[in-house]
């Protein structure tokens, strides 16, 4: 791995930075880090924002100075990854993809010359790794992509992006939580509610989950629905080997 | 114990407090007052604890009416207001009856007024905060803005014998059109050309009309960067100055993204980020470059002044 880089973000800040790509392995750094920091606390810091490869910590200079901090973050240094607490999870979200709920799946088969039934086998046929939550609440960033689907965002963002729609960005996929405006290529939808204000923490997925897209068809779809009103459907979780 | 009737919102008034820390792992900003000095003021100006929750009034305040009467403050943004046909000081604890209506103008200077109850006003804690996350449409006032006829009660039994602040001349600030706030540089400061560099801190930046509390989109000389502006994605601190491709600066506040993908060439240090809460478009922006030792001093001495202002 290359060498740590910590750059001050402000004076109340400062960033951790394991490496400037998309990686399993630097992924893994900051999830180290930061289960230490929660583990055993440096007095002074006052959050925490992981990232795909670096962790941004928030501070009170009056409690510590950048130095010291930046010190005893080095002492924590290298993390040992293969200890990372928590079970390896895999959530297996349905998606009915295509049609109203993915308006973008066709551009996005065109782009890949592939058919519509392609691009829906190589986005669902794959573990993703969650590797943070971020932008809105409860908006997972997941990867990696099948490199034959990756796709630029939108010129032009879209104001209004429903709930639960899952797009592709790059190389890059992951679901709305909340309708909002974006410009990711929306290619599905899940009736699953990712963010939860009742649930603690409030985001369904926490990085270092997996998630495994499920396509259903309209009759699934429709019965999840119903399942979740009623308060009955549990979404299928089980531990990845 | 003070109830307020909203008669007419203003244009843009929500229930802050300090924000909420804990959960950007969760893509949930802080929120929490635009101007924390303010903020603090009209909670110290009714005895109340700085984690209390005030009114934050933006460009214009509009009208209340006091359905009970108590103690209240307004520090901040000058809306010329009145209780009655009476002109109220701002930054000084004032005291309004049953039946009395407070209305607000135009924010001549400045741009948000924070209005105190004595008790702090009664809105349920979510995560840890009362602020109103207006985007993510949780917290405050039923996670929304006010609207007429609104009814905002202070907290039961908090109304204590607390004594208010008496606030010293030397404590009001003054807000200009021109701010100059001190940053430090980084962390993507390789992003960008010596030039460039050179252009962020030299000249001005306007604040264009896409303002909000999430964040100010600036206008001004381009900032030249070297080969592309998106980094890999990172999180974002506050007062963070984001360059997006065409070279023009986007400054992130209480309500901004929690990661984001283009290059930060400074951040606005913890002590001058209060200021940024009282510009407005067609305001502007001038950046100037801090050590470390120079932001930490200055944050001494801004909590040292805080301090006093809090009583136990």
């Amino acid at each position: 791995m290359q060498e740590v880089r910590i750059l001050p973000a402000g004076d109340q800040a400062l960033l951790v930075e394991f490496g400037q790509h998309i990686a399993p392995e630097l992924s893994a750094n900051v999830r180290a880090l930061r289960q230490s920091l929660h583990r055993i606390p440096i007095h002074g810091i006052r959050d925490m924002i992981p990232s795909y490869a670096s962790l941004l910590v928030e501070y009170d200079p009056l409690s510590i100075s950048s130095e010291v901090l930046s010190a005893e973050i080095r002492q924590r240094l290298p993390l040992k990854i293969e200890q990372l607490e928590g079970k390896q999870e895999l959530f297996l979200l349905p998606t009915i993809y295509g049609g109203e709920f993915g308006p973008d799946l066709s551009d996005v088969a065109d782009h890949a010359g592939l058919t519509a039934e392609e691009v829906v086998a190589l986005h669902a046929n794959r573990d993703y790794l969650v590797y943070l939550i971020g932008f809105t609440p409860g908006f997972p960033y997941l990867g990696s992509l099948d490199q034959r689907i990756a796709m630029p965002r939108l010129t032009n963002p879209r104001l209004k992006i429903p709930r639960g729609s899952v797009g592709i960005a790059g190389a890059q996929t992951g679901i709305y939580p909340s309708e909002s405006p974006g410009g990711w290529r929306i290619i599905g939808q899940t009736p699953i509610p990712l963010f939860n204000l009742q649930a603690d923490p409030p985001a369904l997925f926490q990085p270092g989950a997996w998630v495994r897209f499920r396509p259903v068809d309209n009759i699934e779809f429709a019965s999840i629905k119903r399942q979740l009103a009623e308060g009955t459907y549990r979404i299928d979780q089980v531990l990845n080997a | 114990m003070p109830r307020l009737h909203v008669l007419r919102p203003g244009m843009l008034t929500s229930v802050q407090d300090r924000g909420r820390r804990g959960y950007q792992d969760q893509g949930i900003p802080p929120a929490g007052a635009m101007d924390e000095y303010a903020l603090r003021a009209a909670n110290a100006l009714c005895g109340n604890s700085i984690d209390e929750a005030v009114l934050e009034l933006t460009m214009y305040g509009g009208s209340y009416e006091f359905l009970e009467g108590g103690n209240f403050a307004l520090a901040g943004a000058d809306m010329g207001a009145r209780l009655n046909d009476r002109g109220l000081p701002l930054w000084q604890q004032c005291n309004a009856k049953a039946g009395d209506r407070l209305t607000f103008g135009w924010a001549k200077r400045g741009c948000r007024l924070y209005l105190g109850i004595s008790g702090g006003i009664d809105v349920p804690v979510v995560l840890g905060s009362r602020s109103t996350y207006l985007l993510g449409k949780f917290g405050g006032f039923h996670g929304r803005m006010l609207v007429k006829g609104d009814e905002l009660y202070s907290q039961p039994g908090q109304e204590k014998e607390a004594v208010p602040v008496v606030f010293s001349p030397d404590w009001i600030p003054s807000y200009e059109s021109s701010l100059t706030v001190r940053v430090i540089l980084g962390p993507q400061l390789g992003c960008f050309t010596e030039k460039g560099i050179a252009t962020f801190l030299q000249h001005g930046y306007s604040i264009t009309s896409q303002a909000d509390r999430m964040g100010y989109r600036l206008e001004g000389q381009p900032i030249q960067i070297k080969g592309r502006a998106d980094i890999l994605t990172d999180g974002i601190p506050a007062g963070a100055v984001q360059v997006q491709s065409e070279g023009q600066p986007l400054l992130l506040l209480a309500e901004r993204q929690t990661t984001g993908g283009y290059a930060k060439i400074a951040c606005v240090i913890g002590a001058d980020l209060w200021r940024l809460g009282q510009v407005k478009p067609g305001d502007s922006i001038h950046f100037q470059s801090a050590s470390l030792m120079e932001a930490e001093a200055a944050w001494r001495d801004l909590s040292e002044l805080w301090n006093r202002w809090v009583r136990s």
